[in-house]
């Protein structure tokens, strides 16, 4: 009888124990699953960001023309610069100036690059050729050198040193970013300017410069090269003025008078339920709300940042709102029984005692809610933001891009060497942005963080 | 004046009737030798809200109404033989011309003599109105101070009155959000039941095929709009980007909240938060230019033909992005469900993992459900990916390696570069949004009662 009862202990241990070394392999895979997951996460994080920052980065740089340009007085035929005369009227200075300008613009100031061109080179240049020659440097360098010598017209017979974007189909040969066996015909240029640009690459005429004109420039058609950001920049430090304005002010008192004052009933649970709701809406949405509400009936101008920040902050609001409610749920009720009980008001309490403490958790999630609409695109495409735009916007109702949004113009140009690097580098700017919004908002949440 | 300028010097007398407030009512407290109702700087708030609510509130009913009330009087006094037989649109043209002509900037062909007058009628009476509204904001603006002022007295209840108009902007304000949701359903029901006025709804909820033309004035030929291959492209990518994000997010929170030490987790959690954090062209790009041609070469690898831009393209990279989305939501929620659950499935001898998939995940279950829907609500909603990398093509068709057309995407096709909302090709983007946001609204409430029933729950 008791040998039946120790075999069977016996049977069931030794049971177990085959079970439980099953058991413990079904753990370890099931842990390696989790850890791989999170390692794929990371990974895919990790592969997003090198491939985007190995094309933008090199788009930094541009290949540049380090030339002596001689401000030849046979081809800049121009009288001095007007002078405004005593006597006369600010009216008549303004024409004759202008005149002078008009006559400035009609110089043919490409001759000039062509001549320097030839004096880099080293060789006098067949007519026939010209075409080969002008696809050195990108088109807008001569108005370039035309505002250089608006500003300062004692260049006039001069030789100066100036800096000029190569063509950016030159800068894509000379980076490499295009096969160079391929035959004549597949080739963006001449076989004559591709030896002129070998040739000027090493005898360092051509050199791979910071490009400031990323920065300083903005969008072009003409002058692919010189295309830059500083257009969608302003369009979208505009539209975060308007995000920012009235988005953080409508949010927060909104999230304090449904956490702090609302009464409970249908009506507040009615708008409760329809701000988390709106919170999900997709954001293109939005940007029908928007072509339909302020473009087709309010007769707002297209592509105005004013349009666009509205839109944006309708869509932010209920971020916003949700991270300040919850900024003031954490804040504990003994803070606002205290104030009570000494005798302030429900308003007093709230605005002298729990806002105060509850203002890190507000930054945070309004500079994430900010963040958020700088880095969206879609609602903005339907508002007309996307038309090309070769100027500053002075205002917010000028028409005007967005850094999304170019990136959005510049990855469907058909130069695909050269915009490829130029989005990345586009894009490189604005995650740059975003990520040091979002740092702020982590170190401030880090800063302030308060455990009650 | 401008009306910048005439803001601004509003907001200086608001400033300065604070300041007569204040003083006024430590005076009136020394005088009486009493202690006042409120402190001294509600009277101030309340003298500067009287002196400048009122002006505010002309200002805004003035600036509405004032521009109305010219037009329609320039147009009166318009020679008839030049109104008549004029359209809506005809008139509005003349009214701008009249209009930039008023505000000295020239117009196209210069004014002709009656616009000219017209121009000068109009520019008289924008000086009027003008002046009176000047007048008129200076005379509620000395009113309003000198009667508050006049009422500071001990038993004014200050404080109480500043608070009310308080409450009031407050509420005010969280009624922006539901003017919002008004706005959305109400434009796209408009703009959609236009739409509905030249395709029927049968035709377009039913229709199998996407063809819209191009809007041409007085073609006969409609296009057609089937909404069912935009549906299914929209379908087969979301699919695609869940069944990359759920298990993978899930995975990643059970880590996360189960058994990654917290060095990991300090690292791991701000980096998928990060991930959340990109923009969406960023995504697209990234499809387009990386994920896109890999997949291309891998299939020619082994023999398939996957195009660079296909619905497997747009929904992994879609579904890349929603990790951070699911994860996160999971994550709370895992984290959620009671110790004491955990510690009663250990203490019976079962293994981590067991405890998880036999406890813990089931007790989830509703809340997880819910961070699946609104993650798939998200993927239906996204816009960018598609645009840059599903290819654009509206065809009925299962094959995941070809490309497809989304909603959204049709929507931004649709809209983008012509803002004239007559077109059936153009207001369809309404019925498509109507569509969209129907769509995303359900699963959004489906999933917010789950996620809230499961709270309440365990609370």
């Amino acid at each position: 009888m008791s040998i039946s009862i120790e075999q069977r202990r016996q049977h069931r241990l030794m049971t177990i124990e085959k079970s439980l070394a099953k058991r413990h392999r079904k753990e370890n895979a099931f842990r390696r699953m989790g850890l791989l997951a999170v390692v794929t996460g990371m990974t895919l994080v990790a592969i997003l960001f090198i491939s985007i920052l190995m094309r933008g980065v090199p788009a930094f740089w541009q290949a540049t023309f380090y030339m002596d340009v001689y401000f030849d007085p046979e081809v800049v035929q121009l009288e001095p610069k007007p002078e405004r005369e005593s006597g006369e009227s600010q009216f008549a200075f303004n024409e004759r100036y202008s005149q002078w300008l008009t006559r400035a613009g009609l110089v043919n100031w490409q001759t000039l690059i062509d001549n320097a061109l030839e004096e880099a080179l080293g060789e006098e240049v067949e007519p026939r050729q010209l075409r080969d020659l002008r696809a050195l440097v990108t088109s807008g360098e001569r108005y370039a050198l035309r505002d250089r010598f608006v500003e300062d017209p004692s260049l006039l017979g001069q030789t100066v040193e100036l800096k000029m974007l190569a063509s950016a189909n030159v800068d894509v040969w000379i980076k490499g970013n295009i096969d160079r066996d391929l035959p004549d015909a597949r080739q963006q240029l001449s076989a004559q300017t591709r030896t002129w640009a070998d040739q000027l690459e090493e005898q360092g005429v051509i050199r791979n410069a910071f490009s400031t004109s990323l920065f300083l420039n903005t969008d072009s058609r003409s002058s692919l090269a010189s295309a830059g950001l500083a257009g969608a920049f302003m369009g979208s430090l505009f539209m975060m003025v308007v995000v920012i304005g009235l988005s953080v002010p409508l949010g927060v008192s909104s999230a304090i008078y449904l956490e702090e004052f609302a009464p409970k009933n249908r009506l507040t649970d009615l708008i409760e339920i329809n701000i988390n709701n709106l919170a999900a809406v997709p954001s293109i949405v939005f940007g029908l709300l928007g072509a339909s509400i302020f473009i087709g009936y309010l007769r707002l101008p297209l592509s105005a940042p004013l349009v666009g920040g509205l839109v944006l902050t309708l869509m932010t609001l209920p971020t916003i709102i949700i991270a300040t409610r919850a900024s003031l749920r954490s804040i504990p009720p003994s803070i606002r029984q205290a104030a009570l009980g000494i005798g302030a008001s429900r308003v007093q309490t709230v605005f002298h005692h729990v806002l105060p403490l509850a203002l890190p958790g507000i930054l945070t999630g309004s500079i994430l809610g900010v963040a958020q609409a700088l880095g969206e695109t879609a609602p903005l495409l339907l508002i007309g933001m996307n038309a090309f735009v070769a100027n500053v916007p002075g205002t917010p109702l000028d028409q005007s891009t967005a850094l999304p949004v170019q990136i959005y113009l510049w990855q469907g140009n058909e130069l695909r060497n050269f915009f490829e690097a130029r989005t990345s580098a586009a894009i490189i700017v604005l995650l740059g942005l975003m990520l040091s919004l979002n740092a702020l908002a982590i170190w401030l949440r880090k800063k302030f963080e308060t455990r009650w | 004046m401008s009306n910048l300028a005439l803001i601004a010097t509003l907001l200086v007398m608001m400033a300065l009737a604070y300041h007569l407030g204040l003083t006024r009512s430590r005076a009136v407290a020394a005088e009486h030798d009493v202690r006042m109702h409120s402190r001294p700087g509600y009277y101030g708030v309340l003298v500067a809200l009287w002196c400048g609510l009122p002006a505010l509130a002309i200002f805004l009913l003035w600036s509405f109404l004032a521009p109305q009330l010219i037009d329609m009087l320039v147009t009166q006094q318009l020679p008839a033989d030049m109104v008549a037989g004029l359209s809506d649109r005809e008139l509005q043209t003349l009214l701008r011309r009249v209009t930039a002509l008023a505000n000295g900037q020239g117009v196209a062909g210069g004014g002709s003599p009656e616009e000219l007058a017209a121009a000068g009628h109009m520019a008289r009476l924008q000086t009027i109105e003008n002046f009176s509204l000047v007048a008129l904001m200076a005379v509620l603006v000395v009113v309003g101070l000198i009667f508050a002022r006049r009422r500071i007295s001990p038993n004014w209840r200050a404080r109480n009155q500043v608070e009310r108009v308080i409450m009031f902007a407050l509420a005010a304000s969280s009624a922006v959000a539901i003017f919002t949701t008004i706005g959305i359903v109400l434009s796209m029901l408009g703009e959609a039941l236009r739409f509905f006025s030249f395709i029927s709804p049968a035709e377009f909820f039913f229709g199998t095929v996407w063809n819209p033309r191009f809007s041409t004035a007085g073609s006969a030929s409609q296009g057609e709009f089937g909404l069912l291959p935009l549906l299914w492209g929209t379908m087969m990518v979301s699919t695609i980007a869940l069944l990359v994000a759920i298990p993978v997010g899930l995975m990643t929170a059970i880590y996360m909240a189960e058994y990654a030490p917290p060095w990991l987790r300090n690292v791991a959690k701000p980096v998928i938060e990060i991930l959340a954090g990109i923009p969406t062209i960023v995504y697209g790009f990234f499809a387009l230019i990386v994920v896109g041609p890999f997949l291309s070469s891998a299939g020619d690898l082994i023999g398939i033909n996957i195009r660079t831009t296909s619905a497997l393209t747009a929904g992994l990279v879609m579904g890349i992005m929603i990790i951070p989305f699911v994860s996160s939501l999971s994550d709370d929620i895992i984290t959620q469900v009671p110790k004491s659950l955990r510690d009663g499935a250990l203490g019976l001898g079962a293994t981590k993992s067991e405890t998880i998939r036999q406890v813990v995940l089931p007790a989830a279950l509703p809340g997880i459900v819910g961070a699946f829907l609104l993650a798939a609500s998200r993927a239906i909603g996204e816009t960018m990916i598609v645009v840059l990398a599903a290819g654009n093509n509206p065809v009925l068709h299962a094959n995941p390696f070809e490309a497809v057309s989304t909603i959204t995407v049709t929507i931004v096709n649709q809209l983008t570069g012509d803002m004239d909302f007559a077109s059936p090709q153009s207001l369809v983007a309404f019925a498509l949004g109507l569509t969209l946001f129907v769509i995303t609204l359900g699963l959004n409430v489906i999933a917010l009662v789950v996620v809230r029933k499961y709270r309440q729950q365990y609370e």
